[in-house]
């Protein structure tokens, strides 16, 4: 088996592919790293200067508005310099590969590739074609992984919940489609999260899927049951109306989360979700807003964690 | 050119006999034994046996030449010791009219390495809509037609092809892929297409279309070739339908038989291959069969591709490896591990393909065509893809260390490698 | 060698800067050494403000050539520093460079009124323009050695030599 190709000779994060494989050292390291960076992100100067001189190229081959200004805000925060590069309307539709792309941009000096790509295992054929000191982190590749996203969720939880080795947590909804799903599924397993659910429709769940070394569950109220933490998955309108799904109101009755289903989960759950929300498809507007949502607090912890990770690749 | 052989280890796979001895060649077939020959090769320390015969290896001429060239891949052919080998007709455009046909064969023929037996296509342009001419193709060389790895979707125009070419006796070779249920998939449908995030293939969209082409085949009385075996499904329906005697037979590719979706490792493009690669349980099946005498033979499913198109994010990379080098180091490795004689491992890569494709050669017994591979099975090859001389590095095989060794590779008497 | 009590120089350091203390006084500590320090001295000078404690992990100026720091603290500094008079308290005193660090970073959170730099001991070797304000001892380090506080699970401050990580 060839090396974990995130890690350098000596076991460091390198680059940040997937949370897949990574030890259980890292994951703490990269948050709390993140913890320090919260610290940062609450002061009036929030900027502190260990990346000066850098240069942060966000290569987004699939749009996303969103995640590319996290980011952004987390390079600036680390004083590096941010370009951003929209691909999938630049080089690629001039038929540039994606390698030559690469190459291209380093040699304007880069130092991190921050990459979302739609095809799985993307950001893996840049790392391997990098310089030894350019370090890349998958922002989002295909259904396969989003571990920047995974390790924000992962930081929410212990924020609110400290402890994972007691701790039951539901992954609602399209997990088939899902690299949130994923990357976030490595790390309470990697964490040490005694139960991860699944929940969704057949036709929803990847084959398999118990291999993850999570329970399935069909029956959303089965599956909500003292639950700790929900994580609610975005559905996308595309998937509706076809050979997956039926209609989105059909999905909503089954899968939405709504307060009447929450009160199955413990009284102190927290709910979250990865965004952009679809109100009325998978959550109900009173539990998006509700008590037990930490969805904007992920949206801030998402910062901290992202210049951990960069801060921690670029040293490496 | 009249030629002795002399103190090789003679493998005759076709009579299951092994022993050292002198072999003679006259008149470009295999001749009783004579004195005077004109050339006299020393095989000391290898193996003297039948050239191989490839049901599948793809020369990329017309259209591809930008991925391999009829030169390249004769070049790998004469290097692996393969003397025969069927083409499919997946080129551009695809071998559905008799001219291309017979300049693919002309073509072949003047560059006097391997033999070449092309593949027709059996559907024109290889679209599953029209039939192609198959008597014409037939008359300009085809050996047998088929629809290489492109979808035939329409039953009717299957079941309607399979008639036809049962009706002038034809054989027709399919992979059996059900293509709505592959539609969209790169990688086995299973825990690692789950880890990877990748589309998945599940193993039913073989055995269902196999089942189709099987009851076709029942009801046609077409003789039919099952091209490239991935699941263990199939093996039982293949199994099945040989003991009921329908006139089937099938292949494996020498990749699935060795690795399986754990081999994908982080995304590994050169192991994006036509079918995928699948559970390590099926792999173990192939490679059963494939001794019980289920699967008839082993082929390189041989597919240069150029390095733009692996240098891809894998669902996007062409699928295909290169494998006409090492065609022989991995049947090896297969017979070792199945702890078979080594005529009966050279058996599936010498006669049974030859009973396929309907030829006389895979033999060593006098009047036999002198296609000859000269090995040495236990010397060691590190595959170092640069080192090919097919123009297809792409091989999941990079790096390992194989045993066997081509030194001479003899076809019709004449010797057009030396290694 | 015989390396002074860390005990009895919290004790002298605590009453050289009693005398200094009023309303504009906050003092801050530098993990790890310097933290515990700045607890010890924070609760014998019975100060009024909170103590702040600051991990300068982000200001290094060794990044480039050292990567991250694994494990660092999240810097937390509970009062407003504008105009305030801080003490800034490390156990040891070195090349400066870590103080440097440090006053960088306190200028990310406003405009203090002065900053005095508070040290158990001085070791000499300064690579910047940098000096202890109170300083509890000097101390010869052999070369190739690191001076460093410890503190035992009864809370007992001590100086101790090791090998530096560079040897």
């Amino acid at each position: 088996m060839q090396r974990n190709p995130q890690l350098n000779a000596k076991g460091e994060l390198q680059h940040l592919l997937s949370i897949e494989g990574l030890p259980r050292e890292v994951l703490v390291q990269i948050l709390d790293t993140a913890e320090s960076f919260a610290g940062v992100t609450e002061r009036e100067v929030k900027k502190v200067p260990i990346l000066r001189g850098k240069s942060v190229f966000n290569l987004f081959f699939e749009p996303s508005t969103r995640t590319r200004t996290t980011f952004e805000i987390a390079a600036k925060r680390l004083s590096a310099d941010v370009i951003n590069l929209n691909i999938a309307v630049s080089s690629q539709s001039k038929g540039e590969s994606l390698l030559d792309t690469v190459a291209n941009l380093s040699a304007m000096q880069a130092d991190i590739f921050v990459v979302r790509h739609g095809s799985s295992g993307a950001p893996y054929l840049i790392a391997r074609h990098v310089k030894p000191h350019e370090h890349v982190v998958n922002a989002g590749d295909g259904r396969h992984a989003h571990p920047t996203q995974g390790l924000l969720d992962l930081f929410t939880i212990r924020h609110y919940k400290q402890d994972f080795t007691r701790l039951t947590v539901a992954v609602v909804g399209d997990v088939l489609h899902s690299r949130v799903a994923r990357s976030l599924i490595h790390g309470l397993t990697t964490l040490g999260a005694p139960e991860v659910r699944v929940i969704g429709p057949q036709t929803l769940l990847p084959s398999g899927v118990e291999s993850l070394g999570v329970r399935v569950f069909h029956d959303m109220r089965a599956g909500l049951k003292d639950c700790d933490v929900v994580v609610m998955l975005r559905l996308q309108s595309e998937r509706m109306g076809g050979a997956l799904l039926p209609s989105a109101q059909e999905y909503f009755k089954n899968y939405g989360l709504t307060a009447e289903k929450l009160r199955l989960a413990r009284p102190d759950a927290i709910v979250m979700h990865p965004g952009p929300m679809n109100r009325g498809v998978e959550i109900d507007s009173t539990v998006a807003d509700g008590p037990h949502s930490v969805i904007l607090p992920q949206v801030t912890f998402g910062i901290a964690v992202r210049m951990a990770v960069m801060s921690i690749v670029a040293g490496n | 050119m009249r030629l002795h052989i002399k103190n090789g280890r003679l493998v005759d796979p076709a009579t299951g006999k092994e022993g050292s001895g002198d072999l003679f060649i006259s008149d470009g077939k295999i001749s009783e034994p004579f004195s005077k020959p004109e050339k006299t090769i020393d095989a000391k320390g290898l193996v003297v046996s039948p050239g191989f015969i490839d049901l599948s290896a793809r020369l990329r001429e017309p259209g591809y030449e930008y991925k391999a060239t009829l030169e390249s891949e004769m070049d790998a052919a004469v290097a692996g010791g393969v003397t025969s080998l069927a083409c499919p007709p997946d080129t551009d455009p695809p071998l559905d009219e008799p001219g291309l046909v017979d300049m693919l064969r002309r073509r072949a023929l003047s560059l006097e390495r391997a033999r070449v037996y092309p593949v027709g296509a059996l559907t024109m342009k290889l679209q599953g809509r029209a039939l192609t001419e198959m008597a014409e193709l037939a008359e300009a060389g085809c050996v047998a037609f088929s629809h290489a790895n492109v979808p035939l979707a329409d039953t009717q125009v299957l079941w309607r092809a399979l008639q036809y070419a049962a009706t002038f006796g034809f054989a027709v070779w399919l992979r059996a892929e059900d293509a709505w249920l592959a539609k969209g998939g790169v990688a086995h449908d299973g825990e690692v297409a789950t880890r990877l995030g990748l589309p998945g293939i599940p193993g039913f969209a073989e055995t269902i279309a196999l089942s189709t082409i099987l009851e076709l085949a029942r009801a046609t009385g077409a003789r039919v070739h099952v091209c490239r075996l991935s699941t263990s499904g199939a093996v039982e329906l293949m199994r099945r339908a040989k003991a009921e005697r329908l006139p089937v037979s099938c292949d494996v590719g020498i990749h699935h038989v060795h690795l399986c979706d754990m081999d994908l490792g982080y995304f590994d493009a050169n192991c994006r291959l036509e079918p995928p690669l699948r559970s390590q349980r099926d792999r173990d099946a192939l490679s059963r069969a494939l001794a019980d005498g289920t699967i008839d033979c082993l082929c390189s499913d041989h597919t240069p591709v150029d390095e733009d198109g692996k240098h891809l994010p894998f669902a996007e990379a062409e699928p295909g490896a290169t494998g006409l080098e090492l065609l022989l180091p991995l049947a090896l490795k297969w017979g070792r591990a199945r702890e078979l004689s080594l005529a009966a491992t050279l058996e599936r890569i010498t006669c049974a393909p030859a009973r396929v494709l309907g030829v006389a050669a895979g033999s060593l017994a006098p009047g036999a065509p002198a296609d000859l591979a000269l090995f040495d099975p236990a010397a060691a090859l590190r595959v170092t893809p640069e080192a090919l001389k097919s123009q297809g590095k792409n091989t999941p095989f990079a790096g390992y260390e194989l045993q066997g060794r081509v030194r001479t590779t003899i076809v019709g008497g004449n010797v057009v490698y030396e290694g | 060698m015989k390396l002074p009590d860390a005990e009895k120089l919290c004790e002298q350091l605590a009453a050289e800067l009693r005398p200094r203390i009023d309303a504009k006084s906050a003092m801050i500590g530098l993990y790890t050494g310097g933290a515990w320090l700045a607890e010890r001295l924070h609760k014998l000078l019975d100060m009024k403000s909170p103590l702040g404690l600051m991990d300068i992990a982000f200001y290094r100026d060794d990044y480039h050539a050292q990567g991250l720091h694994h494990d660092p603290k999240r810097t937390r500094i509970p009062f407003d520093v504008n105009g305030r008079d801080l003490l800034l308290v490390d156990d040891v005193l070195y090349t400066g460079r870590t103080v440097r660090a440090a006053m960088n970073e306190l200028f990310d959170y406003g405009r203090p009124g002065s900053i005095s730099l508070v040290v158990l001991a001085d070791r000499g070797g300064r690579e910047l323009p940098i000096c202890a304000q109170h300083c509890g001892a000097r101390v010869e380090v052999p070369a190739g050695m690191r001076l460093r506080l410890t503190r035992a699970d009864d809370g007992r401050l001590a100086l101790a030599l090791e090998p530096s990580r560079a040897a």
